[in-house]
C-alpha cells in the first residue's frame, strides 16, 4: 500500500487536531477570543456581521478544526492572517472549542420579534 | 448709475463708523509722528523721546475693552442699521430656524434678528458647538426638503464648523453659512476681535462649498444673500458660505447717491437633466439587457423619486441596489436586492452614486505588507450608465469624487430631474419579443427576495440573548415599539450592522435619511436632533441609533434638543469603543506579527471608550433629557424602550445608553 505525503499529512492532523481539540477548553477559548481581538469583527458570541465579517458565522462552525486553523492561519481575503508567532495553536484549538460550545440560536419562529 | 469717482465721493462725505474712527485714528497717527520728523529735520531740536514701537500689546483700558460689558456703540443714530435690512432680506426664503452657537463677529444680526426680527423666521436655536449647529441643519433639510442658516464666528467658529459642512458637501445637502468678520483692520477692536478677523475666512471652506462671497454693501448683501440660497438648493445641493463684515451689519445704510435698496426675487433653478440622446442610448441599453441593474445612493432627492424608481424598476424588472445614501427604493419591494448581484448584470445603470468605482470593484484590505489590492465585481463587456449631478460641481483638492470609473453613457445630470424621460424612453425601447422574458425575471426576484428575508432573520436570530445586547435585538426591540407610528430613522450612526435596512419595512423618504456623507464622526447626534426639530413639525416620530463615539465629539448638542423641546428616542449602540479605528489596528498588528497591546481594556491602547465606562444616561440627565441606563439585559430593553417613547410623546428627549455587540 502506498501513501502519497500529502495523505500522510492529512492522516497526521487529523490525529493530532483531534488531540487538540479534545484536551481544548471552552472556558479558556473564550477569553482568547476576546484577547486576540476574534470579538472585534465576528462579535463575541462568534455571531458574525454582515458588515465585519461577510455574515460568517463562526459560532457552531461546520468547519474542521484543521481547515479553520489554516483559513485564520492564511487568510488572504478581508481577515488578516493570524500566525503561529502571535497566536499558539493551543490558543486556537481553545477558541474553537468554545465556538463549538455556544448554544445553537432559537428557531426564528420562536422569536416573537422576528414573526 | 454710480461711477467709480462718484462711490468714491460718497464715500468721503457721508458719515459712517469708519469714516468717524478713521479719522481719529488719523489724528493720532499724526501726533506720534510728528516729533521723529521734527528731529530728523531740525539738529537744535530738543532730544525725541525713545521711538515706540508700530504696535503695542494693549492697555489695561482696551483689555477690560475686550473682556468686559460692551460699551455704547456710537454712530448708529444716523437711521436703519445695517443688519435689520439683512434681516428682511433672510426674511423673504422662509427659513425657519437659525442654529447657533453666538459670537461678537455678527453681534449685530443677531442682535436684529431676535429684536428688529422679532426671533421668527428664522427662530434662534443656541448651540453649543458650530459643528453642531451645521449637523442640525444638515439632518434638518433631509427631513423636510428646506435649508436652514447659522452664523459663525470668522475664524474660530468656522474652524469648529468645518467638519460639519464638509460631510454636508459629501452628502449633497444644503447649508447656508455665514460667518461674522471684523475685516476694517484699522478700525476693529485690536486682541480678541482680530484674532478672530482673517482676510479671506471663505478660503478655509472653499474647497467643500458651492459658492462663497464677501458682500461690502447691504445691497450686495442682499444680492449675494438670494444667490446663495438659490446656488445652494439647486440640484447637486451643496453648502455655501458667506464672509459678512461686522461693520457692515453695524453701521447704518448710507446713501448710496439715491439708489433704493432692493432685495432680488427668489425664483428656483430648475434641475439639469440628461441629453436627451443619452437618454435614449442609456433606454437602448437598459431595454435590450438580459439582466439589467439598477444602482441608486442619492437618487430620490424627494417622495416623487421613489416613486420613479419604481416605475422604472418595474418597468425593466430589474434588480435595485439602494447603496443607501437616501431612502430611495422601498425594503419591501421584491426587486430590492443586495449589492452582489452587480456580479450577474450586463448592464448597470448608477444614479447619483457616490462611488462607481466601489460598486463594480472590491478593495480588499490584506495585500502583501499590509497594502490592499484591487478586484473586479463585475463580468467583462458589462456596459455601465451612470448620472450622476455631482460631475457639474466637482472641485479639486478634497477627494469625495473617488476613483475615476469609465462607463460607456455619462450623464452629468440629476437622475431625479431626468427619470421621467428615461421611463418613458425605456417603455417605448422594450421590444415586443421581449416583454415574456422581463416578466419571468420579476418571477425569480419574487422567489429570492422571499429566501432573502428569512435569512435575514435567521441571522438576527443569532446571539439573540447575548450580553452586550446584539445590534440585531437592539434594532428588533426598538422596531416593536415604533411600528405603529409614523416613525423617521434620523439616524443610525456607528454601524449596527444594517440591520434597520434590511428589517424594518422601509417605504417612506422620511423612514431612512441616510448617513453623513463625509463619514466625519460626530454627525449622528446633532443631524439627528436637526431631523427630529423638522419630524416635531411635521408631526413625525423620530428614533435614531446613538453611537457612543459619535455623541462626545459635541454632546452640548443634548442640551439644545431640551433647551427647544425636540423630541427624540436616541437609542445608544454603545460598544464602548472607536470600532472601526479597534479593527484597523488589530489588522495592522497581525499583518506585522504584533500582539496587538491592549493595556487594561478589551480592544488596543487608544481605541478603546472604557476606563472609566462613560455614564450616557446621566450626561443626557444633566442636560434635561429623560434617560436610563446602562441596559445590558436584552430582557430589559423593550420595556425601556416602551418606557422612553412615552416621554418622547410628550415632546421632551429621551435616551437609552444600551450596552451592545460590536457590531
Amino acid at each position: 500500500m502506498q501513501f502519497s505525503v500529502r495523505t500522510l499529512a492529512v492522516v497526521a492532523a487529523l490525529v493530532l487536531g483531534s488531540g487538540a481539540a479534545s484536551a481544548a477548553s471552552a472556558e479558556k477559548g473564550r477569553k482568547a477570543f476576546v484577547t486576540n481581538g476574534c470579538w472585534q469583527c465576528h462579535g463575541f458570541e462568534g455571531q458574525g456581521s454582515a458588515v465585519t465579517s461577510n455574515g460568517t458565522v463562526l459560532s457552531g462552525t461546520e468547519l474542521p478544526l484543521e481547515a479553520f486553523e489554516g483559513f485564520v492561519r492564511g487568510s488572504n481575503r478581508a481577515m488578516p492572517p493570524y500566525r503561529e508567532a502571535i497566536l499558539s495553536s493551543a490558543d486556537l484549538a481553545d477558541m474553537y472549542a468554545f465556538l463549538q460550545s455556544v448554544p445553537k440560536p432559537p428557531a426564528v419562529e420562536s422569536i416573537q420579534l422576528l414573526k | 448709475m454710480i461711477n467709480d469717482d462718484s462711490a468714491r465721493d460718497d464715500s468721503r462725505t457721508k458719515f459712517n463708523r469708519r469714516n468717524f474712527l478713521a479719522g481719529v485714528a488719523v489724528a493720532g497717527a499724526a501726533v506720534t509722528s510728528a516729533p521723529g520728523a521734527k528731529a530728523a529735520t531740525s539738529p537744535d531740536a530738543p532730544a525725541a523721546p525713545p521711538p515706540r514701537p508700530s504696535a503695542l500689546p494693549p492697555n489695561a483700558k482696551m483689555a477690560a475693552a475686550e473682556t468686559g460689558t460692551p460699551q455704547e456703540i456710537k454712530g448708529h443714530e444716523g437711521g436703519k442699521p445695517g443688519s435689520d435690512f439683512m434681516v428682511d432680506v433672510i426674511k423673504t426664503l422662509d427659513i425657519k430656524y437659525l442654529p447657533c452657537n453666538p459670537a461678537s463677529s455678527f453681534r449685530a444680526l443677531h442682535e436684529s434678528l431676535i429684536d428688529y426680527g422679532a426671533n421668527k423666521q428664522p427662530e434662534f436655536l443656541t448651540c453649543m458647538h458650530e459643528e453642531s449647529a451645521v449637523g442640525m441643519a444638515h439632518g434638518y433639510f433631509k427631513a423636510s426638503g428646506k435649508p436652514l442658516m447659522t452664523l459663525v464666528h470668522g475664524t474660530v467658529g468656522l474652524q469648529h464648523a468645518a467638519m460639519g459642512i464638509y460631510n454636508a458637501w459629501c452628502d449633497r445637502v444644503p447649508v447656508i453659512v455665514i460667518g461674522g468678520n471684523d475685516m476694517d483692520a484699522a478700525h476693529r477692536p485690536p486682541g480678541v476681535p482680530t484674532f478672530h478677523s482673517a482676510q479671506d475666512i471663505n478660503a478655509l471652506v472653499r474647497d467643500f462649498t458651492k459658492w462663497d462671497d464677501t458682500p461690502t454693501s447691504p445691497q450686495h448683501f442682499a444680492q449675494s444673500f438670494v444667490r446663495m440660497y438659490k446656488t445652494a438648493m439647486t440640484p447637486p445641493y451643496g453648502p455655501v458660505m458667506m464672509s459678512l463684515d461686522a461693520g457692515l451689519q453695524q453701521e447704518p445704510i448710507r446713501d448710496y447717491g439715491g439708489e433704493k435698496l432692493y432685495i432680488p426675487r427668489y425664483v428656483p433653478s430648475s434641475p439639469p437633466q440628461g441629453d436627451t440622446g443619452a437618454v435614449k442610448e442609456a433606454a437602448r441599453l437598459l431595454a435590450n439587457a438580459e439582466r439589467p441593474v439598477i444602482v441608486v445612493d442619492r437618487a430620490a432627492r424627494t417622495p416623487n423619486g421613489i416613486k420613479l424608481l419604481v416605475e422604472l424598476a418595474e418597468a425593466l424588472q430589474a434588480a435595485v441596489v439602494d447603496m443607501g445614501g437616501r431612502m430611495n427604493f422601498p425594503k419591501t419591494h421584491y426587486l430590492n436586492r443586495p449589492p452582489n448581484v452587480v456580479g450577474q448584470a450586463d448592464v448597470i445603470i448608477g444614479m447619483e452614486l457616490s462611488d462607481f468605482w466601489g460598486v463594480v470593484n472590491g478593495y480588499v484590505d490584506n495585500g502583501e505588507h499590509g497594502i490592499g489590492f484591487n478586484e473586479s465585481k463585475i463580468k467583462p463587456g458589462t456596459k455601465l450608465i451612470s448620472i450622476n449631478s455631482v460631475e457639474l460641481i466637482t472641485k479639486s483638492n478634497y477627494q469625495d469624487f473617488q476613483r475615476f470609473q469609465v462607463v460607456d453613457v455619462s450623464m452629468p445630470a440629476d437622475a431625479e430631474a431626468t427619470l421621467p424621460a428615461l421611463i418613458e424612453a425605456v417603455k417605448s425601447a422594450i421590444p415586443d419579443s421581449r416583454k415574456d422574458a422581463i416578466a419571468k425575471r420579476g418571477d425569480a426576484f419574487r422567489k429570492a427576495s422571499a429566501n432573502g428575508r428569512e435569512n435575514v432573520k435567521k441571522a438576527a436570530a443569532i446571539a439573540w440573548d447575548a450580553s452586550p445586547i446584539s445590534t440585531a435585538r437592539l434594532v428588533m426591540e426598538t422596531w416593536n415599539q415604533i411600528k405603529d407610528l409614523d416613525w423617521s430613522l434620523v439616524a443610525s450612526e456607528g454601524n449596527v450592522s444594517n440591520w434597520p435596512n434590511r428589517l424594518w419595512p422601509m417605504e417612506k423618504h422620511h423612514h431612512w435619511l441616510g448617513r453623513s456623507g463625509g463619514y466625519g464622526v460626530g454627525y449622528g447626534a446633532p443631524a439627528s436632533i436637526g431631523a427630529a426639530l423638522a419630524n416635531r413639525d411635521l408631526g413625525r416620530f423620530s428614533v435614531s441609533f446613538q453611537s457612543d463615539g459619535d455623541l462626545m465629539y459635541a454632546p452640548g448638542v443634548l442640551w439644545t434638543a431640551a433647551r427647544h423641546k425636540i423630541p427624540l428616542l436616541a437609542v445608544m449602540h454603545n460598544n464602548r469603543g472607536y470600532h472601526q479605528e479597534v479593527m484597523h489596528i488589530q489588522r495592522l498588528a497581525n499583518f506585522r506579527n504584533r500582539v496587538a497591546y491592549l493595556g487594561n481594556d478589551m480592544a488596543p491602547l487608544g481605541t478603546s471608550i472604557e476606563n472609566p465606562d462613560i455614564e450616557y444616561h446621566k450626561l443626557a440627565q444633566s442636560m434635561g433629557w429623560w434617560a436610563k441606563g446602562p441596559i445590558k439585559d436584552p430582557a430589559e430593553l423593550g420595556p425601556a424602550i416602551k418606557e422612553a417613547i412615552a416621554v418622547v410623546k410628550s415632546g421632551q428627549p429621551a435616551l437609552l445608553n444600551v450596552w451592545t455587540q460590536p457590531r
